[in-house]
Parts: structure tokens; sequence; C-alpha cells
């Protein structure tokens, strides 16, 4: 099992202070540090009040899109004439992304926690925790934490004495990275195929088994406990740039870098002090040439965009990415740019669900092409063929599966052009056979 | 069962939802509002008894769950963790998404499937033993290369040891 590394001075460690610490795991050393007292806080406030001090914290939602958290939550029906129903997205897939992983493995109760304070907010009975398939080790240590929760009166018919039920299921995923998009995520537990859903009606107005539904990010939730516990005012305050991006953010940073591994930051937190810093930097003798920010469904940037760039949701969205999930891929100077953008571009083919044609097609479309340029039988004319399909695979498909693919694509092709004519030149070895 | 039973292989099958098996399904009955909601759960119960989903399991979860076998087939087939072919005694699931490929997964691939005998990705290998996939992205990325063994999940898996890992599963 993978060990969290020692706190380095310049991260923030709200959520990730018991990274590493067994005995957070268990409900009684839980509560030693101080857990579940958000909880109880806020099953003695007024619902609406939770709502407004979520709101007030700027807390936006980890998961990828930074919709306003305690916005979403005031989307739900004031009256409770169905039921309403929460659900925590830990079908954590997206490549380079690993913090609801660790959020599950080392602090339970902090999800159990935060998944029982929104289900009270928004008015809702039930929780259920769609956890992909593949973790396994999450999976058995959320559930021995449910399991304790219950036995403890946190959980139940009369949650920590409140009177208000709220009871918490786990779902198991099996294996689809299109399940972590919310309404596929919401089939999925029907038990259906993870196909994603038109949008509207919204999953506030009519989502899992048509009832008003909530749904967020592991860390999202995560996050809640504190907010309560603390005060807005405390949250907001952990902000080194813009206002629009409070709190702290796990940072998953892999590929090429010293030192990888999970770093909880100050929203605002300079990239290269990540990457230099806390993570120690490049391996011996190699430089930096590009980074994925957010995940691999955001554009690449170059080195000089990735050293001068604010991690929050403006600053990455400044330096021409996003800092979706905050999953960051670092890829030195050993890198072969065309080789690992359609590896990316295969994943996406592997995982589209196949409902809309411009994804289904447009996925294994561009793969081949970059197959064949790999294999050295690229043509000029296949610049302008890749960026039409990823024109018509952006902005007009029911989810942005199809859009993700294009963004490496289309940011590769801009920033790392060159290395895509060295393979049609012949200047660069094929490193492909192919048919196509 | 009419369905089911139109088939020799059929009336071999013993089913999987009987006594405590079908009791710990229906145990999660009220959890959920429809009894479809405990496909995904109902399929997973199969395959950690049998292995695997053949079609008469398919058409068991049908029956108990109130659904038709052409539907679950549907389900079934759209998630990647659940076998419709039996495999070997041991799964292994190795990840080779790019940010794992980054760190030489490609290798931790080649050699599972040298030093398991498997040969190709899918296949079992002579013995029965083991059957290597290729996955997508583990959500381990920082831990590369991470190789599912059956429920073990096990991190920083390098080719060199490889073949001490597998000793462990004989």
């Amino acid at each position: 099992m993978g060990f969290p590394h020692p706190i380095h001075p310049k991260e923030n460690a709200l959520l990730s202070k018991h990274f590493g610490d067994a005995e957070a795991r268990t409900y009684t050393g839980w509560v030693e540090r101080g857990g579940y007292q958000g909880l109880r806080k806020a099953l003695g406030m007024d619902r609406e009040a939770v709502i407004e001090e979520v709101k007030a914290s700027g807390l936006r939602g980890r998961g990828g899109a930074g919709f306003p958290t305690g916005l979403k939550w005031s989307f739900m029906p004031k009256e409770r004439v169905k039921p309403h129903y929460l659900v925590c997205n830990a079908d954590e897939s997206e490549p380079g992304t690993f913090k609801d992983r660790e959020i599950m493995r080392w602090t339970p109760h902090g999800l159990i926690e935060g998944c029982a304070l929104a289900a009270y907010a928004i008015g809702a009975e039930r929780c259920y925790i769609y956890i992909r398939g593949e973790f396994t080790e999450p999976w058995a240590v959320m559930s021995r934490a449910v399991e304790e929760a219950y036995a403890n009166g946190v959980l139940g018919a009369d949650a920590m004495g409140s009177g208000h039920r709220i009871e918490i299921t786990l779902h198991r995923g099996a294996g689809a990275y299109i399940c972590g998009e919310e309404t596929a995520l919401m089939n999925s537990i029907e038990g259906k195929r993870g196909n994603p859903r038109i949008k509207p009606p919204f999953p506030a107005v009519a989502g899992l088994f048509g009832m008003p539904t909530t749904i967020n990010n592991v860390e999202t939730l995560a996050a809640t406990p504190y907010i309560i516990q603390h005060g807005a005012a405390l949250y907001k305050s952990f902000c080194l740039g813009n206002p629009k991006s409070t709190g702290t953010k796990l940072v998953s940073v892999c590929g090429h870098i010293l030192r990888p591994g999970n770093y909880e930051i100050t929203m605002g937190t300079p990239m290269k002090d990540l990457i230099y810093e806390m993570c120690g930097g490049m391996l011996p003798g190699r430089t930096l040439k590009a980074v994925i920010p957010g995940g691999s469904s955001v554009p690449i940037m170059t080195a000089e965009e990735a050293e001068s760039c604010i991690l929050d949701y403006e600053g990455v969205v400044e330096k021409g990415s996003m800092l979706g999930s905050a999953g960051m891929i670092v890829m030195d100077d050993t890198t072969d740019m065309v080789y690992q953008i359609w590896r990316l571009v295969r994943f996406y083919a592997h995982e589209s669900c196949a409902q809309c044609t411009q994804c289904r097609e447009g996925t294994g479309w561009t793969a081949r092409i970059l197959e064949r340029i790999l294999a050295g039988k690229g043509k000029e004319a296949d610049f302008q063929l890749l960026l039409d399909l990823s024109e018509q695979m952006t902005g007009k498909t029911i989810c942005v599966l199809s859009d993700s693919c294009a963004a490496p694509i289309v940011s590769g092709i801009q920033k790392f052009r060159g290395e895509f004519e060295a393979y049609m030149s012949g200047a660069r070895e094929p490193v492909m056979a192919t048919t196509s | 069962m009419s369905a089911i039973h139109d088939s020799a292989a059929a009336d071999a099958y013993e089913p999987v939802f009987v006594g405590d098996t079908l009791d710990r399904l229906q145990s999660r009955f009220p959890e959920y509002p429809t009894k479809q909601a405990l496909l995904l759960p109902a399929l997973w119960m199969v395959q950690e008894q049998r292995g695997w989903v053949s079609e008469p399991a398919i058409g068991e979860v049908a029956e108990v769950l109130g659904l038709t076998p052409a539907y679950v087939k549907g389900v079934l087939t759209f998630y990647t963790m659940y076998h419709t072919h039996p495999v070997g005694r041991h799964f292994i699931q190795v990840c080779t998404t790019s940010p794992c490929g980054l760190c030489g997964a490609e290798d931790t691939m080649k050699a599972l499937l040298e030093h398991t005998g498997c040969g190709d990705l899918g296949a079992t290998s002579p013995d029965g033993r083991f059957t290597v996939v290729e996955v997508e992205c583990l959500g381990a990325c920082g831990f590369a290369t991470p190789v599912i063994i059956d429920n073990d999940f096990i991190e920083s898996v390098t080719p060199e040891k490889v073949p001490a890992l597998l000793e462990r599963y004989r």
C-alpha cells in the first residue's frame, strides 16, 4: 500500500492531515481527532443556514467542473414532496487523478461526515456513494467505516440523536470511465448501462430514480465538515490568488516527477512551487516539457505556461487549460508527445459509451489517424483532418467525453506541431506498425 | 425459469441465489426504490461465487430481479469488469494509461505476460492459473504501475518485481 509523504511546509493539510494515520480510519480514532463535530453542529442548525454557510465559503466542486457547491445544494426543492437523494461520486477514473482514493483509504469517516452533512442540508434521507469497481481497498475501508457509523448512531433513523434519518449505501461500479459523468452514474445505480442523459432536466429536478438529486465529488463533500465546524470565513481566507477560488485543493501529481503523490495546496499556489519544491522537481538530468494540469481531459500546457501558472480555477484558465480534478500529469524532455496524445485518445476511444456519433466515430477515427502518423505514414493534410474532427467532437454531444478527447489533440498540434512533422517527414523513426 | 430451461446446459446449472446468497441480496432491497437497482450488485455476487457470469446466470439474475435476460445482458456487457467467459484462477489487470505509460507500464505488462505464460492479453495461461488484461486508468497514477490481482490492489509494480509478485498466487 502506498504511503503518503510527510506534509510539506507549503501544504495546507485540512483534508490530508491524517493521511497515513491508520487510527484515523476508525470511528474512535476519528472522534479523538475532532471528527464528527462539523456534522453535529450542522444537525443543530437550520438546513438553509448550512447551505448559506457553504455558499459563503466559496467552496466549488472538486470533481472537475468547479461549480459552486452551496449554490448546487440550493437548487434542491425546498418542499420535500418527493424523496431527495444525495449521490457521492467516488468513481474517480480521470487519468492523472488519485485523490479521492486517498480520502477513502485514510479518512473514511471524514467522507461519511461530509455525506451526512450534505444529506441533511438538501433534505435527503439516503446517500449513495458510488465507488468504482477497481477500488477494492477503498471499498473495504469504507464498508467498515459505514458499519461503524451505524453502530455508533451517526447514521440511521435518528442520526446523532437529531431526529433526522440519514442512511448511506455503498454502490460498487463495474468498470466504466463514463460512469464518473453524473447522469451516467445515476443510470448505473439504477441498474442500467452507464449512458449519460440529456440535460435538462438537471439532477436537482429529476435525478436518481427521477427524484431531486444532488451529486457531489468525494473531495467536495469531505471538505464541508471543516467549513461548518470552523466557519465559512476561515475557509474562505485560504486563498493566495483569485477570491473566486478559495480553500484547499488536493493535487495529484504523477508522471515524470521526483516525488509523485497528493499535495494539498491553498488555492492560488504557484504551480512551480508545487513541481519544484513540494514534489522535488524533475528526475535527475531531465527538464520539464509539458503538463496536463487537470486530469487528462484538459488542454496540454507547455513548460513555460506551467511554470508561470497559478493553481486555482481562474489561474489555469488564464494559461489556456483548466484546473479540472487537479490530476497533474508531468512530462519531461524524454516524452514523445505524439505517442502520449495517441495513448490518451485511445483511452477515450475505449471509454466512449457510443451513444453519440461524433464521439463513437470521432474517438476511434482520430486514434487511427494518430497511429498512422506514428507509423510514419502521416501526411500534412492529417493536421487539418484532426482539427476538423476535433471541432466536430467539441460541444456537440450529450456529455463532454468527446470534447475531452479533442482537447489534447488540438492543444498538442498547437504546441508540439514539430513532433508530428518529424514523424511525417521521416526525421523520427516510426514507433508503430499499422495497417490503416 | 422457462427461458433458461430450454438448453441442456441450463439443466445442469446450480442457482446462485439460494439460501444465504438470496438472503443477502434480498436484505438490500429496502435500500433502493427499485429491484432493478440491485442489478450491478447481483452480478457482482454471481461473479464472486462463480468467477464469471454465464448465460444461465444471466437468466437467473433476470428472474430474481424481475428483468428480462436480454436486458441483463445489455447491462452486463457495458461494464468491463464482469467476465462473460471463464478466466484463469487469478485475474490480473494492469494499467497502461498515459500517466503509468510514462513510467514504464508497458514493460510491466510485458513482464506479466511473459512470467505468467499467458503470452497474449486476454489469454489464460496453459496451466489455467492466470489471465492478464490491460485496463485503462486504475486511479493510482502516483504509484505507477498499479496492478490488480483478484481483489488485491498492488502499487508500484516494476518488471523486476513481477516474478516475486506472481509467486504469491500459486
